[in-house]
């Protein structure tokens, strides 16, 4: 069972209920929560291929790992900085209805 | 001119004679209204008789020295115009036969000046008169020193113009302006047959190969032309024949006499000027400077000779019935000028031109003492109302019988020997006929009856005028009778340079007019085979000079037993033929004839042409305009409906489009993700499609 | 089946059902509690990858950094009384649709549907120390950008919320 695509098919599921998420949550935050679950998915890929395939001519076998440590380094920046813009919309609009935020509207 | 012995000389004051006159006349046109306002008439009539007398003054000259000079005086002006081959200077030839011209036609003219000044004095539009006269003098000398025919034409036209001034130069008065307009209209239609006789002339020159119309070209090369046609008829017979017609119109022949009778409303100094001496005879001179080409169309000649006699007789017979003076001095000039015609119609172009000369002497002379008696008279012109003038104004009366001794042809006065010259050629000459001498030698009598006729009723006998006009009635002034005297004069003695040999004479005034019909050519002949002539039947001359002064004093004789010793008579031949002589007095209804033909038939055509252009014309451009108007709509609406059309969808596409486009921008940002995604996912469908399943 | 397959089913499992309720429930709490299930079995699974450092830096950094953001987020902008948010979901439908299409793209073209170049299992070993070279090495680019960001993020992100000064 420890195949390749038994964790392929694993981030692909997360994958797509994290679209599902980002796509169809009205609350900022739970958009937030999606983005994190389609990051986690592609980190999962990361490694997963880094361990059952074959690394190529130049790179490492743990260079999936690697990979999958900027990542988390990312998704924390970026969801610290979602946040902090999450908490100045509310201060600004008392809501985080993203379907109030229509400012691109045009 | 033409095979003279001598070349031809340069002489500069030609051009003097001309330029007098005309700047007298532009002088007085344009300064004049002032100068008269300002100072009165003395100024405008020294100038003007000024200008007269000082061209008089170098014609003498120029003559002069044409007689020292062998050949031919010629003053080049400069070119007038230059179209294709023709090149046509302004130059002027002074020839015997010009001299002549130019001699008469200043002296005599300023004689008239002369006379003007007082006859035309007080009258408002005095500077005008003399400005006319003037410029008048000035047309009539080009008319005669041209050295081409072109610049003749000119003149011709001039002279034509200023008659017309002239005539109506009381123009407030409606007739005597219709008088003017008669004259130039008339004129005009004469033109028309001049102006198609020089075409012809310059066509058929030009085809030879010869571009010039001055007349010593022309008659140089005269023979080159001889055998061609024009229009199937033969080309010199049809070019004399069309500029007859124009000799016609200028010298009242038959038929487009018509204007010089009425003519007569202009001042009477004019008509002794323009009508009587000058311009009349313009057709007469042009003819005698033409002759190389009538010598060699004896057709045309006929028809000169023809028409000529015709009209001396003719005019002769309304004169007889006349009652206004003037009326009868204008016909008894188109008589004369019926006698000038044939003289030059039969070859004898000397003896037209000696008679042109004795002309302008006793028929200005005529026509100034009738001027005289109507100014004395108080305007009176009805020689019914007259009478015993003889006591009253003795000078007038000594020039008026003088002149008309001269213009009956009794011998020793002027008028005997150029007419009886004619009469002569008419019968001997090579182009003559018996027939001519007949109807010249009846024309003769009538003219010598119907003019002392004139004298009778106005010099003898009981004055039948008003007691208030024989109140008013005396002399005029000296510088009217001055001029008047000289005339008669010139009338008695003015014949005598041409007695002919057969009385004893030298002839010189032929002789000096040989130069220019000098033998050279078959036309010389002519005049050799006329000398002929005389030597051969001297007897033949003497028989029908006496013939004709008989005739002359019958007509005399006639004249006094109807006027001066029964006077009852005139009214009694009268009552027994009163259709003729109501046709008679009537000038056989000539103009009448014309009014209902030839002139309605014009007017008919105007009115039909009127209506053509109103209707046709005007028509035609008021549809065109609608035209214009309909496709101007129907591309309007095209514009608006197509092009605005296809503008207004671009435009309105463009805002559907956007309006369409603009719903992406929901400003959702998750519809922006679901976007994304969806496009990854076809993009990866597309791409694993395309490529096959890697 | 041996037990270790058991196991790394219960593992997916975990991983995948809260993903569920991440995505569906109506209850914001409720998601994020089960956004930290979700990231515990990732943790659980990279375990079974052989990547130890990974794993406890999952818990570390997700589970402990991440998911306390999220709940404080959450906490802060609702009213702690009524957790419920504002129902509804944009376009459902169609991002189902999209959702299930992408799953199966995911899964059946991209990844089982290509034949992979795949290995045996290799030993398992202890990564940290590789890592730890490795980063200092090949990938110090990218180590250091990465810094950078952080330094970055967190200077904007205080910026982006501090209230002005009255």
């Amino acid at each position: 069972m420890n195949r390749l695509e038994t964790y392929l098919f694993i981030s692909s599921v997360l994958a797509a209920l994290g679209f599902v998420t980002i796509a169809s949550r009205r609350n900022a935050v739970a958009i937030l929560m999606g983005i994190e679950l389609l990051l986690n998915a592609a980190a999962l890929n990361f490694v997963a291929f880094g361990r059952f395939v074959k690394n190529a001519a130049g790179t490492h076998p743990l260079d999936g790992q690697i990979f999958a440590i900027f990542i988390l380094v990312l998704a924390a920046a970026e969801a610290a900085i979602l946040l902090a813009v999450i908490i100045a919309i509310y201060r600004q609009s008392e809501s985080i209805d993203v379907e109030r935020l229509r400012g691109l509207k045009g | 001119m033409h095979e003279t012995a001598g070349a031809i000389r340069e002489f500069g004051l030609l051009k003097a004679i001309l330029l007098l006159p005309l700047a007298g006349a532009i002088w007085n046109g344009f300064f004049g209204k002032w100068v008269q306002r300002r100072f009165g008439e003395k100024p405008i009539s020294i100038v003007a008789t000024a200008a007269a007398a000082g061209s008089f003054l170098v014609s003498l000259v120029s003559v002069l020295a044409l007689r020292s000079a062998d050949g031919a005086l010629a003053d080049r002006i400069y070119t007038w115009f230059s179209a294709g081959d023709l090149s046509v200077p302004v130059a002027l030839l002074l020839d015997p036969l010009s001299s002549v011209m130019i001699l008469v036609v200043t002296g005599v003219g300023s004689l008239i000046h002369v006379y003007s000044i007082g006859y035309m004095h007080g009258d408002g539009g005095y500077y005008r008169y003399f400005a006319f006269l003037n410029l008048f003098l000035f047309s009539m000398l080009t008319l005669v020193l041209g050295d081409n025919i072109l610049l003749l034409f000119v003149g011709w036209e001039g002279v034509g113009l200023c008659s017309y001034l002239l005539i109506g130069f009381w123009f407030t008065d409606r007739e005597k302006a219709a008088a003017g307009m008669k004259a130039f209209l008339t004129n005009r239609i004469g033109d028309l047959g001049f102006i198609v006789g020089v075409f012809a002339l310059w066509w058929l020159f030009a085809g030879k190969g010869v571009h010039s119309l001055a007349f010593a070209d022309m008659a140089r090369s005269i023979r080159l032309i001889e055998g061609e046609t024009v229009l199937g008829a033969p080309a010199l017979a049809f070019i004399g024949i069309a500029l007859f017609v124009g000799a016609a119109g200028k010298s009242a022949q038959i038929p487009l006499y018509v204007w010089l009778p009425d003519a007569m409303a202009g001042p009477t100094p004019v008509s002794a000027l323009i009508h009587a001496a000058t311009m009349v005879t313009a057709g007469v001179y042009m003819i005698a400077r033409m002759h190389f080409l009538y010598t060699l169309a004896p057709a045309a000649l006929a028809v000169v000779a023809i028409v000529g006699a015709a009209t001396a007789l003719f005019a002769a017979t309304i004169g007889i019935a006349q009652t206004d003076i003037k009326k009868v001095l204008a016909y008894s000039t188109v008589s004369q000028l019926g006698y000038m015609m044939i003289g030059v119609g039969v070859g004898a172009y000397a003896a037209g031109i000696f008679h042109l000369m004795t002309h302008a002497f006793f028929k200005a002379c005529l026509f100034l003492s009738a001027g005289s008696v109507i100014h004395a008279m108080g305007g009176e012109q009805d020689i019914r109302k007259m009478g015993g003038l003889r006591k009253k104004m003795p000078l007038t009366f000594l020039s008026m019988f003088l002149a008309t001794l001269a213009i009956a042809g009794i011998p020793g006065f002027s008028g005997f020997f150029s007419k009886d010259e004619i009469l002569w050629n008419a019968w001997a000459g090579p182009h003559g006929h018996p027939l001519l001498w007949a109807a010249g030698a009846l024309g003769a009598g009538i003219t010598a009856f119907y003019m002392f006729r004139l004298v009778f009723l106005a010099f003898f006998g009981e004055c039948r005028a008003s007691e208030e006009t024989k109140h008013h009635l005396h002399e005029s002034p000296r510088v009217v009778t001055t001029p008047l005297l000289a005339l008669a004069a010139l009338s008695v003695a003015g014949g005598w340079v041409g007695i002919p040999e057969a009385l004893g004479g030298k002839s010189r005034f032929h002789h000096f007019l040989a130069g220019v019909f000098s033998p050279g050519g078959a036309h010389g002949e002519a005049i050799a085979h006329g000398e002929q002539a005389v030597h051969a039947s001297r007897s033949l001359e003497y028989l029908l000079m006496a013939a004709s002064v008989l005739i002359a004093l019958g007509g005399i004789a006639l004249a006094h037993r109807l006027y001066l010793a029964r006077p009852d008579l005139p009214g009694r031949i009268v009552s027994r033929a009163r259709l003729l002589h109501r046709i008679v007095e009537n000038k056989y209804y000539v103009d009448e004839i014309y009014r209902a033909t030839v002139i309605r038939f014009v007017l008919v055509l105007s009115r039909a042409l009127r209506v053509f252009d109103d209707f046709v014309v005007d028509g035609v451009v008021n549809l065109s305009g609608w035209v214009v108007r309909i496709v101007a709509l129907v591309s309007g609406w095209f514009d608006n409906t197509f092009v605005d059309g296809l503008v207004n969808a671009v435009s309105n596409g463009t805002i559907a489009l956007g309006a369409r486009a603009r719903r992406l921008q929901t400003g959702a940002v998750q519809s922006y993700v679901i976007a994304v995604f969806a496009g990854i996912l076809l993009l990866v469908l597309l791409y694993m499609g395309l490529s096959g399943r890697a | 089946m041996n037990p270790s397959d058991y196991f790394l089913i219960l593992l997916g499992v975990m991983s995948v059902a809260p993903a569920f309720v991440v995505a569906f429930s109506k209850n914001l709490i409720r998601s994020a509690f089960a956004l930290l299930f979700t990231f515990a079995g990732m943790a659980g699974l990279y375990g079974f990858l052989a990547a130890d450092f990974l794993a406890v830096l999952q818990i570390l950094v997700y589970v402990g950094g991440i998911l306390v953001l999220i709940l404080f987020g959450v906490l802060f902008t609702q009213k702690i009384y009524t957790p419920e948010v504002a129902a509804g979901r944009y376009a459902f439908r169609p991002v189902l649709l999209i959702g299930a299409a992408l799953f199966a793209v995911l899964f059946f073209v991209l990844s089982a549907g290509v034949a992979w170049d795949t290995i045996a299992n290799r030993p398992a070993e202890p990564t940290i120390r590789t890592l730890g070279e490795l980063l200092l090495s090949r990938h110090l680019l990218a180590f250091e950008a990465a810094s950078v960001l952080l330094l970055t993020v967190l200077i904007g992100a205080v910026a982006v919320v501090r209230k002005e000064l009255t």
